[in-house]
């Protein structure tokens, strides 16, 4: 819709109106706000002056719930209905949770994404990961005052796409704006290269409470390159608690019995993991059904128990370099991320690996979230940090199933996006008329295992001999690392387009439908705000598609200005309809009408503009 | 209005013209480098994030059109076999398997080698042999596009090329496997 506003990319369409955006890290553990106030970005407080909220949910009854702290503090009384680490259920299906009896609340799920079991009925991890966006929404809100214009979000590196389309689900179903999913090292190097004007290669070690990534990004003059990333989408801290509780149970012999148990032993495993990053031992304490569990722990032990959870990571890493093609010693730095990156056995795996200490000067459980506020400081157009920009990648292979349940790859991993790809099939029996495609995304060569991502067929091919068809399917990732696919036959211009969603992600109505169930609430404030804002967008409409005509009504013919101007009268009187979706329908309208006018308007901008660095730099 | 006096650019421009480079072979890394991320500047869908969906597609498209030329001029293999196809002696590897005389031993050699390697130092030795044919056959591209202009016996060379990948490849797996 504000595609006609005439401001140059960076700035904000008035000065007057800066855009309120938000960096959000969704994290495993914890999840924070932030914003760039004054120039500086800085994580945003709950009215305790806490910025870290833990990401727990609990379900009281069907209407009421509890976010961060208080769900957390009832992990050990309410175990069921508890939900914490609910990222790791992200885009999942239930075959697909490791760990699932250590878990203290209870998953159900068939071929679908899994769910879990709460006294206010089954919830997608999409909803629980709802309820943590929208109270640190009203967290920004309330900050400011004000309504948010948007939010980056940020992901793992190494989600793949159903994890991704996962996140971006619940944030819309949060009601937040998406400008941006990127990832969290990529997100933390923005912060730390803005912090040390740094240039060169860096690596990014982000081992979070679920999960661990790693990337080495070029950084030159603003730009920030991904150059490789690799990682584990299920390996965090959370796995280090649950190694030491295994650890301390075979060295006492005490049995978990029950959701209470398992529980209350992950809570004793986490003090003491945090407990020996300083101290060399400590008491793991925990109140099982059957008596108090007691043991002291060396921190050589705890060492011991996680050895082979750290070398998976520098396995990962030893892969990452060399995707970069690159030696550990031609880096400028390694950057740690991640609340994890604490435990000294992982600074010392780290730093014996790259021969260097790493840099651990921002916060590591801050850094992510400030480096997805000042990009969306950014998008939002308020300029201030300028000349910024990502090239990231995406993480895992795409392809297509081909006969023999083989893949045929079409999208390499660590390309860079947003990127379009396409590959020519055929069909291999006389006459076919269907193509059935399965995309997958992985990087091993059988279909069996890769990750399933979407089904779709293309109908109607003309009759032809075996091998005749010539079958163009086109993978087009865009810059949040999502994909659509479309296939078309060559020759008779047959088509079909999927954008990949199906398999674990939510249909547009299931979202639909979940907003109003779940946030509908002040239904009145809602309604006259929505026409207040609708009229704001139809004026908003109006003057840009005016100043559009004023500057470059030449391009149109006389039929094409006119049916413009027509759908602006319709608009004008529109306006005052007491309907925010009468007004919102006109101004659409508008904004269809004017879609291929914009469209040539912008095309000719960037094709000056490219035109114009060439002139520079001959 | 002096913009006016420059051609602006089109989707449908040759790699070579969207980068402002020559068309040849030999080409700087470093200024493909730095024309790229000035391209993705102008272009990026992030610079009109906040100027709606349309302008994001538009933009996409322009970004999306960078990065396949980048792609393809940074990459020797890619960047030779572009070349021979914008002058008429397409690689079609799918169908055609010619290769120049001399490399058909060569690979059979290597075959054998890779088959027969038992540890560590064999296939450090092979994969030394194939950098050095690597490093070869680049060479001779540089010769065939950039001074005689003979693109079909250049074809004919990417095509081994693309076999030397592969085979690196292999290389790589089988000491994958070996969990080195």
């Amino acid at each position: 819709m504000a595609l006609l506003q005439i401001s140059e990319p960076g700035q904000a369409p008035d000065p007057h109106k800066r855009r309120i955006a938000v960096g959000i890290d969704l994290g495993t553990t914890h999840s924070l706000v932030a914003a760039v106030r004054n120039g500086v970005a800085e994580c945003l407080p709950d009215s305790e002056g806490r910025v870290v909220m833990p990401s727990a949910v609990r379900y009281l009854d069907k209407d009421r719930r509890q976010i961060g702290f208080d769900a957390l503090a009832a992990r050990s009384v309410d175990p069921a209905n508890v939900i914490t680490s609910v990222k790791r259920l992200m885009g999942r299906g239930i075959q697909d949770i490791a760990n699932r009896d250590a878990m203290a609340y209870h998953l159900t799920g068939d071929d679908g994404m899994v769910k879990v079991q709460t006294v206010a009925g089954e919830k997608s991890p999409i909803e629980v990961s709802a309820e943590i966006l929208a109270t640190l929404r009203y967290r920004a809100e309330d900050t400011f005052d004000d309504e948010l214009y948007g939010a980056v979000i940020t992901v793992p590196a190494y989600f793949d796409e159903g994890q991704r389309q996962a996140t971006k689900d619940a944030a819309q179903l949060a009601g937040l704006n998406v400008l941006r999913l990127i990832s969290e090292p990529t997100a933390a190097a923005i912060a730390y290269g803005l912090d040390n004007a740094s240039e060169g290669v860096y690596a990014v070690y982000d081992l979070g409470g679920g999960t661990f990534d790693i990337s080495i990004l070029r950084l030159t003059q603003g730009v920030f390159e991904v150059i490789a990333t690799g990682g584990d989408s299920a390996l965090g801290g959370d796995d280090y608690d649950h190694a030491l509780a295994e650890f301390v149970l075979s060295q006492t012999g005490h049995k978990a019995q029950g959701d209470a148990d398992r529980a209350a032993l992950l809570v004793a495993a986490r003090a003491a993991k945090e407990a020996l990053s300083s101290a060399e031992s400590t008491a793991f304490i925990a109140g099982l059904a059957a008596g108090e569990l007691r043991f002291e722990v060396q921190r050589e032990q705890f060492d011991a128990a996680t050895a082979s959870l750290t070398a998976r990571t520098i396995v990962a890493v030893r892969k990452a370099l060399r995707d970069a093609r690159l030696q550990p010693d031609e880096l400028q730095g390694i950057v740690l991320v991640g609340g994890a990156t604490r435990m000294p056995q992982v600074r010392r795996a780290v730093g014996g690996f790259f021969g260097r200490d790493p840099l651990i000067n921002l916060n590591p459980d801050e850094v992510v979230a400030l480096g997805a506020a000042i990009q969306a400081h950014q998008l939002a157009g308020n300029g201030g940090v300028d000349d910024l920009l990502l090239l990231d990648v995406i993480p895992l292979s795409l392809g297509i199933e081909t006969m023999g349940g083989l893949v045929e790859r079409i999208v390499p991993r660590n390309q860079t996006i947003p990127t379009a790809m396409a590959q020519d099939f055929t069909t291999y029996k006389d006459g076919q008329t269907a193509l059935a495609l399965h995309v997958v995304q992985g990087e091993r060569d059988l279909v069996a295992d890769c990750r399933s991502l979407a089904r779709f067929e293309l109908r109607g091919i003309p009759p032809m001999v075996a091998g005749a068809a010539r079958i163009r399917v086109t993978f087009t990732v865009d810059a949040d690392g999502l994909l659509s696919v479309s296939a078309k036959e060559q020759g008779s211009g047959v088509e079909a387009n999927v954008t990949v969603k199906p398999s674990y992600g939510l249909s547009d109505d299931q979202i639909a439908t979940m907003l109003q169930e779940s946030f509908s609430t002040a239904q009145q404030d809602m309604q006259a705000r929505a026409l207040v804002e609708a009229r704001v967008d139809a004026d908003r409409m109006l003057l840009a598609t005016q100043s559009a005509l004023d500057a470059d009504g030449l391009l149109l013919s006389t039929e094409e200005r006119g049916a413009i101007e027509s759908l602006m009268e319709e608009l004008r009187s529109a306006r005052s309809a007491s309907d925010a979706a009468v007004v919102e329908a006109a101004t659409k309208a508008l904004a269809d009408g004017t879609e291929a006018f914009a469209a040539q308007r912008m095309n000719a901008g960037i094709a000056r503009a490219l035109a114009g660095r060439q002139i520079e730099s001959l | 209005m002096c913009w006016r006096l420059f051609n602006a650019m089109n989707l449908n421009d040759t790699d070579f013209e969207l980068f402002a480079v020559p068309a040849t072979f030999a080409q700087d890394r470093a200024a493909l480098d730095a024309r790229w991320k000035e391209l993705q500047r102008e272009a990026h869908p992030d610079r009109f994030a906040a100027r709606g969906a349309a302008a994001q597609r538009v933009a996409m498209q322009w970004s999306v059109r960078i990065n396949e030329a980048y792609q393809r001029l940074k990459n020797p293999i890619k960047r030779a076999a572009y070349l021979c196809e914008l002058n008429g002696a397409p690689i079609n590897a799918e169908n055609n398997t010619a290769m120049p005389s001399d490399f058909l031993m060569q690979q059979i050699e290597w075959r054998e080698e890779l088959d027969e390697a038992r540890d560590a130092d064999a296939l450090d030795k092979l994969r030394g042999e194939v950098e050095a044919g690597r490093a070869r056959a680049l060479t001779s591209l540089d010769r065939l596009i950039d001074e005689k202009g003979d693109y079909p016996a250049a074809a004919r060379q990417v095509r081994a090329l693309m076999f030397i990948e592969r085979f690196a490849e292999d290389i790589e797996t089988k000491s994958d496997q070996w969990g080195q």
